[in-house]
């Protein structure tokens, strides 16, 4: 997709800068003259939204760091809630921010899962996404710890736990991680740290991210490389005006969120200070952690139920070499619809699971039977249904359904469905 | 390869109106550019003083503590604050002085509370670049700067050196006759 520069230099100085350092060049190839496939739909501003996101979460936390104080967590978040002038905004902003950059994130995902992005040659592009994902969820989770309520510190206590589950190195690494016996003013130092480090490293992981973008050009709805120039448009004014109205509906949902829900998304408990002696009633973590949380609390043995989590993200990154399928687009794979469907669904369920404690009935006041540790009729044999089928989507119908299935017809360029609507598939 | 394709979806296209088009732009960008103007303001105002500050931004003395001739330093706002009072000579010497060449021309009265001659409350910072100057040292028996040689007369005024105006008197008053309020 990256054909050769179309930038003119127009004034002296632009051919003197660009005969030196080819910066407007660069900008002008990536975002005004690139080729986009014409048939982007809203699915694909996702990336945009993102990258808004990331700007967000960066520039409210660098303004948080300065009047955050480590030594003085809880009161120092609160100093930052009733007496920094705008304090409330730009933490509610950050806060609420998290789960903005976790739904667009999501929709990304299932965005690139549906219609095949994955697939070669986008491999390393897909690999890269989910590096970000990863370091994301890292971030996520000690930025929780920062404000050093009960959610914070208990979260913290569970999650670095889950090292404790490994055999012969866990109790070395748990320690390792704490700074001393337990989750004490050491952890809080270090998360603090790495939760300033590591969207530094999401910056440049996304550059090559983009990088990989622009190497491989774009997918699209239907899954075919555009062929030729009726097939594409520039990136702007199309992709740029398309992102910029989405990212204008985004920041409205954003907005309802800090300004009107602000605490919607997060739980009470995290508004009582740390305290090592009491872990309150109901410890969940945030919303877009449940489902790994669910599969986790869905194996009844303390290792397999960490390595069902970690494996749960493993499987995106085998993902490329798991779906055998020759046809990218699952718009042209009705079969492969039909259980990307129940995917979603599937996610969705262990994340309601995850919320809810393990034993409660799915049916309120229904009574089944007991089924080896629980009542058929509760979250923990939800969430393991739910679970069993995660991970078959990922490790069994995949492989076996791109061999089997019967595709529809794959038009020849993406300008043909486009141009005869009786073909579009 | 899309040059072509720009140059064709730049024009107008056939019927429509080039002049609601820019329309749109201008209202485009306005609103963008008003969002970002309102939201640049939150990000540029938490950098000063937050609410617990400003509420610590005065401070109460009791003047009691202080005996003849001597000075206390205390803290306000973050800088030191000079209470002195002042020996009837110091008094002198600076009444004195009203009438010499002064860089920052003030009289003594004006430095001080009607009928409060002893009681000079000055801003210990040095109006050159902000060192703590120490009392007792340089030409005029007042203040002298160690950073850059600015000395200070009885009542705060500069005389010599580099710093351009006299040592601040903050905003004050007398509660009673023993205590004062700054600030």
């Amino acid at each position: 997709m990256s054909g050769h520069s179309t930038y003119e230099p127009k004034t002296g100085f632009e051919r003197w800068l660009d005969a030196r350092l080819p910066i407007v060049r660069l900008g002008y190839d990536s975002f005004v003259d690139y080729p986009t496939p014409r048939n982007l739909n809203y699915w694909y501003t996702f990336g945009g939204i993102l990258s808004l996101c990331l700007a967000s979460q960066l520039i409210t936390g660098i303004i948080l760091v300065m009047h955050y104080n480590v030594g003085d967590a809880f009161n120092s978040v609160e100093h930052i809630m009733r007496d920094v002038n705008y304090g409330w905004l730009i933490r509610y902003m950050h806060s609420n921010g998290a789960s903005m950059f976790f739904i667009a994130v999501y929709i990304h995902m299932f965005r690139g899962l549906y219609y095949g992005s994955y697939k070669a040659p986008r491999e390393v592009l897909w690999i890269l996404g989910c590096v970000i994902y990863l370091l994301m969820m890292a971030t996520a989770f000690m930025g929780y710890v920062l404000p050093w309520g009960q959610m914070s510190f208990h979260g913290a206590v569970v999650i670095t736990n889950l090292f404790g589950a490994l055999p012969i190195v866990g109790e070395s690494i748990t320690t390792w991680l704490w700074g001393g016996f337990a989750v004490d003013t050491p952890t809080l130092n270090r998360f603090f740290s790495l939760h300033y480090l590591l969207p530094f490293m999401i910056a440049g992981v996304v550059i090559l991210h983009i990088w990989a973008l622009h190497v491989v050009g774009q997918n699209n709805p239907t899954g075919v490389e555009p062929k030729s120039k009726a097939d594409t448009l520039p990136f702007t004014p199309y992709a740029t005006v398309k992102d910029g109205f989405a990212m204008s509906v985004f920041l409205i949902l954003f907005s309802i969120f800090v300004f009107y829900l602000p605490n919607a998304l997060g739980h009470a408990d995290n508004y009582i200070p740390a305290n090592p002696l009491v872990t309150p009633a109901h410890i969940v973590p945030e919303w877009y952690f449940l489902p790994f949380y669910a599969i986790l609390r869905a194996v009844p043995d303390k290792l397999m139920g960490v390595l069902a989590m970690f494996g749960a993200i493993g499987c995106l990154f085998a993902l490329p070499w798991l779906d055998t399928s020759k046809v990218r687009s699952m718009r042209y794979r009705p079969t492969a619809k039909v259980y990307f469907l129940f995917f979603v669904v599937a996610c969705c369920i262990l994340g309601v699971c995850g919320a809810k404690l393990p034993d409660d009935p799915v049916i309120p006041h229904l009574k089944t039977f007991l089924l080896i540790d629980a009542d058929l009729n509760s979250f923990v044999w939800l969430s393991r249904v739910a679970t069993l089928y995660y991970f078959a989507f990922f490790l069994a119908i995949l492989p076996i359904l791109g061999l089997k299935e019967t595709p529809l017809p794959v038009p020849d360029s993406i300008a043909s469905p486009a141009l005869s609507p009786e073909k579009k598939g | 390869m899309a040059d072509t394709a720009v140059g064709a979806n730049n024009e107008p296209e056939h019927g429509s109106d080039p002049s609601r088009r820019d329309f749109i732009y201008i209202a485009a960008i306005a609103a963008a550019a008003g969002g970002a103007a309102s939201l640049v303001w939150p990000f540029v105002d938490q950098m000063n003083p937050s609410a617990d500050t400003l509420a610590l931004a005065s401070t109460e003395f009791d003047l009691t503590k202080v005996a003849d001739g001597q000075q206390v330093t205390l803290k306000w706002r973050g800088k030191p604050l000079f209470v002195r009072n002042r020996t009837p000579a110091e008094i002198a010497s600076a009444v004195k002085d009203d009438s010499a060449s002064l860089k920052d021309p003030q009289t003594d009265a004006e430095r001080v509370k009607p009928g409060k001659a002893q009681w000079l409350v000055l801003i210990g910072s040095c109006t050159h670049l902000g060192c703590v100057p120490t009392f007792g040292g340089g030409d005029y028996g007042g203040w002298f700067c160690p950073c850059h040689g600015s000395h200070y007369d009885t009542s705060g005024r500069i005389r010599k050196g580099p710093a351009p105006l006299n040592l601040a008197v903050p905003k004050y008053e007398f509660l009673s006759d023993t205590k004062v309020k700054i600030g």
